[in-house]
C-alpha cells in the first residue's frame, strides 16, 4: 500500500478522500444494500429475515391500503414544500437584500430555534395546539371569539403546519445562498432597460435564484415525504404517513423484509423524481439564459 | 451549471446521511459499555459480592431497560449506595418495540422488563439467560401463584416485576363511570367523549379490548373474528382524538381528554395530579398483565450477576412496597404486600375483586397470526377516519 503511493504520488490525493468514502461506504451505501437484500427476503415470526427469496413483499408495497397511505403522504410532501416555497422566498429575499452585517444577524436569529431538539420544538406545538386545553384554542374561547374549539391538533393541518415550521429554513437558507450571489448589476441593468418590477423578478431575480429554489425544495420535500415523528405526534397517530408505516414494520410489527421493501420504493421513487425535476429545470434554465 | 449539479448532488448526499442519521424512532443515546474488570480490581477484595461465583465481579455500572416512569428512581439511589452499582434507564413505550430493539442486535441492556406473553415469545426465541437461583434468594418473597406463572414455570427467565390491569380510565366529574367497552367502540358524536377519547397505540391491546367487546377469545387467531375487531377499531376512530402509549393518563388528569383506554395504575398516578382521575373494567371484561424483570441472553457474566444482585435487590420487602407505592400497580412480592398500607391493598382498582377477577384475560403470543395482527393493525391505523 505504502510503496503504491510512492511509486505512483499522483495517487496522494486520492488518500485524502479515503476516510471520507470509506464512511460513506460503511455507514450509507452497505445498508443501503442491506435493505436492498432485505425487500425480497421472508420475515421471521417475530423479527430478523429468513433467508428465502420472495418477491411477495414488492407485491404488498402496490396493495391499494399502503398506496393510498403514499399518495396521501406525497400530497402532504407538496403542500409543505409549497408552503415553505411561499414563505420563504420573501424571507430569504429580505435577507438577501439587507446589509451584510444584519444579514448575518438574520440568518443566525433564522437558525436559533433549531438548536433546540426537533422532539421538544414538535412538543411544543401540542401545548398550543391541543383541542380543548389548548393555548389557541382557550384563548379564543375566553375572548368570546369562537365558541367550539378549532380543529387545531389531530389532522392533516397540524401535521403540515409542523413540516413547514420543521423544515423552512432548509427552504431559506440555499434560496438565501443563490440571492447572495446574484450580480446586482445584472438587475440594475434591467432597470437601465426600462423593465417594470415584476419583469425584472421574473425574467431577472427569479431564474437566477432558481437553483437555491431547487436545493430548497428538495431538502423540504424528500423528508417530508419519510416524515413520521410530526404525523405521530402533532396526528395524534390517527393518520399515518407512509413513514409511521414503514418505522411501524420494524419497531412494532416485526417485518423486517416489508419495511425494506417499502423503503426501496420509496427511494426508488423519489431518485426517479428528483432526476425529471433536475431534467425539467435544467431545460427551463436554459431556456432562461436564451 | 455543473457547479450547481455538483452541490446539489453534495447537498443530497448530505441529505442520505442526516436521514439515515435520523432514521428510527428518535432513541436515547445508546448505553454506555460497562468496562470489564480490570486485573487490578479482581485482585482486590469484592466489595458486595458476596455470593458470586468465583472468578466474576459484578458489574459496576448497568442498563435497565423500562417502562416509562415504571421505577421509583430512589431505589438506583440506594442500591447503588449498597453495593456500588449504578443503574441507568432508557425507555420503551411497547413490548414490540423493545423486542424489535433487541432483535435488532441491540446490546448493553442488562435488564428488559416484558410482559408475560412477551416472555414466552423471548424464551420460545431464545432470547432471555437462564437466572442463578443462588444470587436471587429473596425469590422466596414470591406471592405463591407468582411463582409458578404458565409462560415461565419456575422462575426459570424472568422474575414477576409489577402486575395489573387494562381497562378504561375517565375523568369521573365530567362523565359517568363506562360500564361496556361500547362506549369506545360505538362512538356517539352527542356524547362529551366524542373526540376526547384515546386507544393504546398496542397491536394486542387494541384488539383485545375489540375482542372482548365482542365477547371473543382476546387470542383468537380466526381470521373472520380479527376482521370483525377490526372493522370495530375502525368504527371506534371517528371518537378518538389519537393513539397513546405514553401520555394518556396525563391528558385525562389535565382536562384534553375525558376518557382512555390505558393501564390501571397509571391512572391511579394520575389521581395526583387529578383526583377525579377514575378507573374501571368494562363489565365485558379486560386484560390481566404481568410484567416481567428478565436479562438477555446477550449479557456478559459481569453484568448479569449484577442485574441478579438488583433484581434480589427489588425483591426486598420494603423495596418491592416502595416500587409498588411509586408505581401504583399491585406487588407480586408477598412480603412486600405486608408493609403497603390497607388502603392501597383494597383499592379495587389495584387489586380487582374476584368478581373482576374472573372477566380477565391474559393476552397469549399467537404464533404465525402475528403477522394477520399487523396487518389488520396497519389497516386500523392508515384507515380514513369515518
Amino acid at each position: 500500500m505504502h510503496r503504491l503511493f510512492a511509486r505512483h504520488p499522483s495517487l496522494r490525493p486520492w488518500l485524502l478522500l479515503l476516510p471520507a468514502a470509506l464512511w460513506l461506504f460503511v455507514f450509507f451505501i452497505a445498508p443501503l444494500f442491506i435493505v436492498l437484500a432485505y425487500s425480497f427476503l421472508e420475515r421471521g415470526t417475530y423479527g430478523g429475515v429468513i433467508w428465502q427469496f420472495t418477491l411477495e413483499n414488492l407485491r404488498r408495497t402496490f396493495d391499494p391500503l399502503y398506496f393510498s397511505t403514499f399518495l396521501r403522504s406525497l400530497y402532504i410532501a407538496i403542500v409543505t414544500t409549497f408552503f415553505c416555497l411561499v414563505l420563504g422566498y420573501p424571507l430569504a429575499y429580505y435577507i438577501a437584500t439587507r446589509p451584510p452585517r444584519q444579514r448575518g444577524t438574520l440568518v443566525l436569529a433564522l437558525m436559533i430555534p433549531f438548536w433546540t431538539n426537533f422532539l421538544i420544538r414538535t412538543y411544543a406545538w401540542l401545548t398550543l395546539l391541543r383541542t380543548h386545553t389548548g393555548l389557541i384554542n382557550v384563548t379564543l374561547i375566553n375572548l368570546g371569539i369562537i365558541q367550539k374549539p378549532l380543529p387545531l391538533f389531530g389532522n392533516d393541518f397540524a401535521i403540515i403546519l409542523g413540516l413547514v415550521y420543521g423544515w423552512l429554513p432548509d427552504m431559506v437558507l440555499p434560496i438565501y445562498a443563490a440571492l447572495d450571489r446574484l450580480d446586482i448589476s445584472l438587475v440594475e441593468a434591467a432597470q437601465d432597460l426600462y423593465a417594470s418590477g415584476s419583469k425584472v423578478f421574473w425574467r431577472v431575480i427569479w431564474p437566477l435564484s432558481l437553483p437555491g429554489v431547487v436545493a430548497g425544495s428538495m431538502l423540504v420535500f424528500i423528508p417530508s415525504l419519510g416524515a413520521f415523528v410530526t404525523p405521530a405526534i402533532l396526528g395524534g397517530g390517527k393518520s399515518l404517513m407512509i413513514g409511521n408505516i414503514i418505522s411501524n414494520q420494524f419497531l412494532a410489527a416485526h417485518d423486517w423484509p416489508f419495511g425494506s421493501a417499502l423503503s426501496t420504493v420509496m427511494m426508488a421513487v423519489m431518485l426517479l423524481a428528483t432526476l425529471l425535476y433536475f431534467r425539467a429545470v435544467s431545460s427551463e434554465e436554459r431556456k432562461a439564459l436564451v | 451549471m455543473k457547479r450547481t449539479a455538483l452541490s446539489l448532488i453534495t447537498a443530497v448526499i448530505v441529505l442520505g446521511l442526516l436521514l439515515t442519521a435520523c432514521g428510527g424512532k428518535p432513541t436515547p443515546p445508546p448505553p454506555q459499555k460497562t468496562e470489564a474488570p480490570s486485573a487490578k480490581e479482581t485482585e482486590a477484595p469484592a466489595p458486595a459480592a458476596t455470593e458470586a461465583p468465583a472468578g466474576v465481579e459484578p458489574a459496576k455500572e448497568i442498563v435497565l431497560y423500562n417502562w416509562s416512569e415504571y421505577i421509583d428512581p430512589e431505589i438506583y439511589t440506594l442500591f447503588e449506595e449498597e453495593f456500588g452499582i449504578k443503574v441507568v434507564e432508557d425507555n420503551f413505550s411497547s413490548n414490540e418495540e423493545m423486542l424489535a430493539k433487541l432483535q435488532g442486535g441491540a446490546t448493553g441492556y442488562a435488564l428488559i422488563v416484558p410482559s408475560d406473553y412477551t416472555v414466552g415469545i423471548m424464551i420460545e426465541e431464545g432470547m432471555l439467560a437462564e437466572l442463578d437461583h443462588a444470587n436471587i434468594p429473596n425469590l422466596a418473597n414470591l406471592r405463591d401463584d407468582f411463582k409458578n406463572v404458565p409462560y415461565d414455570p419456575g422462575n426459570k427467565y424472568c422474575v414477576p416485576y409489577q402486575w395489573g390491569t387494562t381497562g378504561i380510565g375517565y375523568l369521573s366529574s365530567e362523565v359517568d363511570e363506562p360500564t361496556s367497552w361500547a362506549v369506545i367502540f360505538e362512538p356517539d358524536p352527542n356524547s362529551p367523549t366524542y373526540g376526547r377519547t384515546t386507544m393504546l397505540d398496542d397491536v394486542r391491546e387494541a384488539f383485545a379490548a375489540a375482542l372482548v367487546y365482542l365477547g371473543y377469545d382476546i387470542n383468537t387467531t380466526d381470521e373472520a373474528q380479527l376482521e370483525e375487531a377490526k372493522q370495530l377499531l375502525i368504527q371506534a376512530k371517528a371518537g378518538l382524538s389519537g393513539y397513546d402509549s405514553d401520555t394518556y393518563e396525563d391528558l385525562v388528569a389535565a382536562g384534553e381528554n375525558l376518557m382512555a383506554h390505558g393501564w390501571n395504575g397509571d391512572f391511579l398516578v394520575a389521581q395526583e395530579d387529578n383526583e377525579d382521575v377514575a378507573y374501571t373494567v368494562p363489565q365485558e371484561g379486560g386484560v390481566i398483565w404481568v410484567d416481567n424483570i428478565c436479562i438477555p441472553v446477550t449479557t456478559p457474566p459481569d453484568q448479569k450477576l449484577a442485574a441478579e444482585m438488583f433484581i434480589d435487590f427489588l425483591l426486598r420487602p420494603d423495596i418491592g412496597a416502595m416500587l409498588s407505592e411509586y408505581t401504583y400497580y399491585a406487588s407480586p412480592n408477598a412480603a412486600a404486600e405486608e408493609l403497603l398500607p390497607e388502603d392501597f391493598l383494597s383499592d379495587p382498582a389495584v387489586y380487582p375483586p374476584e368478581e373482576v377477577m374472573s372477566r380477565l384475560q391474559y393476552i397469549e403470543p399467537v404464533g404465525e397470526a402475528e403477522a394477520l395482527y399487523q396487518r389488520l393493525w396497519d389497516e386500523v391505523k392508515s384507515a380514513p377516519v369515518p
